[in-house]
């Protein structure tokens, strides 16, 4: 197949399999969700197959359910930057992504390791910048609950901006180490910033040179209105969940548009959808695969969990296989704990549900596994690749951020078998040109900081 | 303490043949001038094949560890604050990250970063030793130092500390912050409390019920102190070691107590043989009014500038200290001096009951380098130190036990 210059090329991360439903940790392949090996193991196979990058998600207290840790799904996970900082040691080119909470931490801890990684990978780091508010989190930290929701974007922003100005405290030439002249530093004052804002006073010196990219790359996987604002304000690349064609059609050209507000063009945000995927030899088989897979990730006890979470109460005593509870949700906070995303609505989100199981004679089961389904790339290898570059071509998306669901050797297949069509269609390297993620993601230098337009965004 | 010692421990005899040697990697070593040796790679510290080399040799020599230095501020020639000087190295890497970066890259050496007490989150640091202790197969440890100085504060803006100038806990010996060391006592014991928060065989597996843990192996911490509340469990399962190596350095008896309460291995800076042993006896005391499981490992730390031979030594001081532009002072005795001349005290001093030393070398790589290749072999030659290693963790190849969860039942 030619290779047509022209043709948009297609970007691929890695998610290490999380801590949710989607991972299936009870099939017989699967493997430990905390042994180094099995993100060495996934690591590896996405850099030999040319991967843009691998994430990591992360979260800061363990899910409870109706008073109790919610023991059906994967629990436990690594500290983030340690795992990814390990992985610089067996990769060479894969970008590394973290996923890093503004809410629970502070701005100079975590600029210097970015900056930290971003100089021990050779240029490969990049934070994914999440924020948080709830209470329930707020207990494993020194200021427990102290952000109101409507603040948790302004402190994001405010600390995102604090990390700029922090790693742009050092020039590139800013070390000299020449020992002939005894000058180590060009400049005394290296690393000086003040910043004195709403929600962060500091001043200082910040103590880790500029590294490879300047900053890390930004993703930001927010999808309201600010969240959205936020990214095309400030953000490399979004960790979006907008998977189906049309879907993602509209929220490409929401997000691109905003992009010219602040000076920047559209090559400069990159839309990465969150999707899972099942191959088979032939797409039936695929079908067939996935199929079941959905029945692994959704076991009778996760349905009822997961019906749980919109009813908040306990339903156990509810047959998987029948219908929905007739009754309405009760509005009660907090039955469920720790989840990113928990129904605005369970009123109206049970009502829904009910109307559309009596509609087609769903059970529990088949209703759960119906409003799960995400966007999940189905078939043989050549149908995939040829939806992948689809998306793509037709400003769907950037590229994907690939779910895996078996650790840790849930991308072997995709990276034997679909890896090599793409490249065949001319889409996806088929050896890196770079060595910073920057460059794999065709972003441009960091920003130097302080442009008025960045300090006007709404 | 519920538990007596352990049966290993009982027949660990301190001074015994049993010699525990770690190196503090720093920058481009301790002397202030050391960038400037002949064979420093001074454009190289903040990359990781420079980290990589350094933790290389130190396993070539079988070290026991190394520790990282680290601080959430820049380095000054002034105690109590910043300097603007540009002839010394300043900048440098997170400690945890550099550590997790060449751990696949050795196998048996033991890692110890430092983390701040004093402005971080325990939550954060316990997750991010344990995760080291993964990504190392059991070879993490964690230096627990506090800051006290006021350039640190403004990094982070949120606090105010007492006005009264005092030490670090690091490279000085002014009274410390008393209120420093209650908060990183109340932080150690928060970081062990997580580290055990989930029992060994917490994760089952059992497809039969659905289940990926046991509930009832997952606890609580509910640490309330002064300064913090932390309510746990950590998001990270129990490490091979299930404790990681907890190390403190100590220049007084608050800090001995500290050690004592909380710590595994405490390095002291004696400068004769006769302050080696009553420090030793100062940390002991300290011990018994405490009452622990398992007997405190002291190591003594010394900074050196070695060489087969002495005068090449002491040249290579001399001219350091006329770049640097004056002489090199440390809170910890600078020996000077012939590997042979270093053997020898090590051997002297260790019969006082240290169980180890940590040197830091003057210039890194030359002063490892000697280390791993002059004074190993001469110490190895006494029967002083191992041929190989044995113990690929951390904990046991100090003849640590590794702990049950306090919360097993």
């Amino acid at each position: 197949m030619s290779a047509g210059s022209s043709r948009r090329q297609v970007h691929l991360g890695v998610h290490f399999p999380g801590v949710n439903n989607t991972t299936v940790w009870s099939d017989p392949e699967a493997g430990s969700q905390i042994d180094f090996s099995s993100f060495e193991h996934m690591a590896r196979t996405a850099e030999a197959a040319k991967f843009d990058f691998f994430f990591l998600a992360e979260g800061l207290r363990l899910r409870e359910q109706g008073g109790r840790i919610y023991d059906l799904d994967v629990v436990g996970r690594p500290d983030t930057l340690t795992v990814l900082d390990a992985l610089a040691a067996r990769t060479d080119r894969l970008g590394l992504v973290g996923t890093i909470n503004s809410t629970f931490n502070e701005p100079y801890e975590v600029a210097r390791q970015f900056a930290s990684l971003d100089h021990l990978s050779g240029g490969r780091a990049a934070w994914n910048v999440v924020t948080s508010w709830d209470a329930f989190t707020g207990e494993n930290f020194r200021r427990g609950p102290f952000l109101p929701r409507e603040l948790r974007y302004a402190r994001a922003r405010e600390f995102l901006q604090t990390a700029r100005e922090l790693w742009d405290a050092w020039q590139d030439d800013d070390v000299v180490a020449d020992a002939a002249t005894g000058r180590f530093l060009a400049r005394a004052d290296a690393g000086w910033f003040e910043h004195l804002g709403a929600q962060f006073g500091i001043s200082g010196r910040f103590n880790v040179p500029r590294s490879p990219q300047g900053h890390p790359v930004i993703f930001q996987a927010g999808d309201s209105d600010e969240g959205r604002e936020f990214a095309a304000a400030e953000a490399d690349a979004i960790f979006s969940r907008h998977g189906s064609l049309s879907a993602g059609k509209l929220f490409w050209a929401d997000v691109k548009r905003r992009l010219a507000r602040y000076g920047r063009v559209p090559d400069d945000l990159k839309i990465l959808p969150a999707a899972t995927f099942v191959l088979g030899d032939t797409d039936v088989e695929a079908e067939e695969r996935a199929a079941a897979v959905r029945l692994q990730q959704v076991s009778p006890r996760t349905a009822i969990a997961f019906l749980e979470r919109v009813w908040n109460c306990d339903l156990s005593s509810y047959d998987v296989d029948g219908p929905l509870p007739a009754f309405d949700p009760a509005p009660i906070a907090g039955y469920a704990q720790g989840r990113a995303n928990a129904p605005e609505n369970p009123l109206a989100t049970a009502r829904e549900w009910r109307q559309l199981a009596e509609a087609e004679g769903l059970s529990i089961r088949e209703l759960v596994i119906r409003v799960t389904a995400r966007q999940s790339f189905v078939g043989a290898p050549r149908t995939v690749a040829e939806l992948i570059d689809r998306f793509v071509q037709e400003d769907a998306a950037d590229g994907f951020v690939l779910v895996p669901h078996l650790t840790p050797g849930g991308l072997d297949e995709f990276a034997k078998t679909v890896v090599p069509i793409l490249q065949e269609r001319g889409v996806f390297r088929a050896e890196y040109e770079g060595t910073t993620l920057r460059d794999h993601l065709g972003l441009q230098p960091a920003r130097a900081l302080g442009s008025p337009t960045l300090l006007s965004a709404p | 303490m519920s538990s007596g010692p352990s049966a290993r421990d009982e027949l660990h005899v301190p001074g015994s043949s049993e010699l525990h040697l770690a190196v503090a990697l720093d920058g481009a070593g301790w002397h202030p001038g050391a960038w400037r040796a002949p064979d420093a790679r001074a454009a190289e510290l903040f990359t990781a094949r420079y980290w990589t080399d350094l933790v290389q040799e130190a396993e070539a020599g079988l070290l026991d560890f190394v520790t990282i230095e680290d601080a959430l501020g820049m380095q000054s020639s002034k105690r109590d604050g910043g300097d603007d000087r540009t002839d010394q190295v300043r900048g440098r890497l997170d400690a945890v990250l550099v550590a997790s970066r060449v751990a696949p890259t050795t196998r048996a050496l033991g890692l110890v970063p430092t983390a701040t007490t004093t402005h971080t989150e325990p939550f954060h640091v316990s997750k991010a030793i344990a995760t080291l202790d993964f990504v190392s197969h059991g070879r993490a440890g964690w230096r627990a130092q506090i800051s006290s100085r006021p350039d640190e504060v403004g990094h982070f803006g949120r606090r105010s500390l007492a006005s009264q100038p005092s030490g670090t806990g690091g490279a000085t010996t002014q009274p410390v912050a008393w209120e420093l060391l209650e908060e990183a006592a109340d932080f150690v014991e928060v970081v062990r409390r997580l580290w055990d928060s989930w029992e060994d065989g917490a994760e089952i597996r059992d497809v039969e019920t659905g289940r990926f843990v046991d509930v009832e192996k997952l606890h609580a911490v509910d640490f309330e102190g002064r300064w913090f509340r932390v309510r746990g469990p950590s998001i990270t399962p129990r490490s091979p070691q299930g404790q990681p190596l907890v190390v403190m350095l100590a220049h007084g008896s608050e800090v001995y107590r500290l050690a004592a309460l909380g710590a595994d291995v405490v390095f002291v800076t004696p400068h004769e043989h006769a302050e080696a042993r009553s420090l030793v006896e100062a940390v002991r005391e300290q011990e018994a009014t405490i009452g622990r499981p398992e007997r405190l490992r002291i190591f003594g730390d010394l900074a050196v500038v070695v060489d087969a031979s002495p005068s090449v030594a002491v040249g290579r001081r001399d001219r350091m200290d006329e770049l640097d532009g004056e002489p090199w002072r440390s809170d910890a005795e600078i020996f000077t001096g012939s590997v042979t001349a270093l053997a020898d005290l090590i051997e002297h001093w260790v019969g006082v009951g240290l169980d180890g030393f940590r040197l830091r070398p003057a210039t890194l790589p030359h002063d490892l380098s000697v280390i791993t290749a002059g004074l190993v072999p001469e110490l190895q030659r006494r029967g002083l130190f191992r041929r190989g290693y044995g113990e690929r963790e951390l904990r046991a190849r100090l003849g640590l036990i590794r702990p049950k969860s306090r919360y097993a039942a």
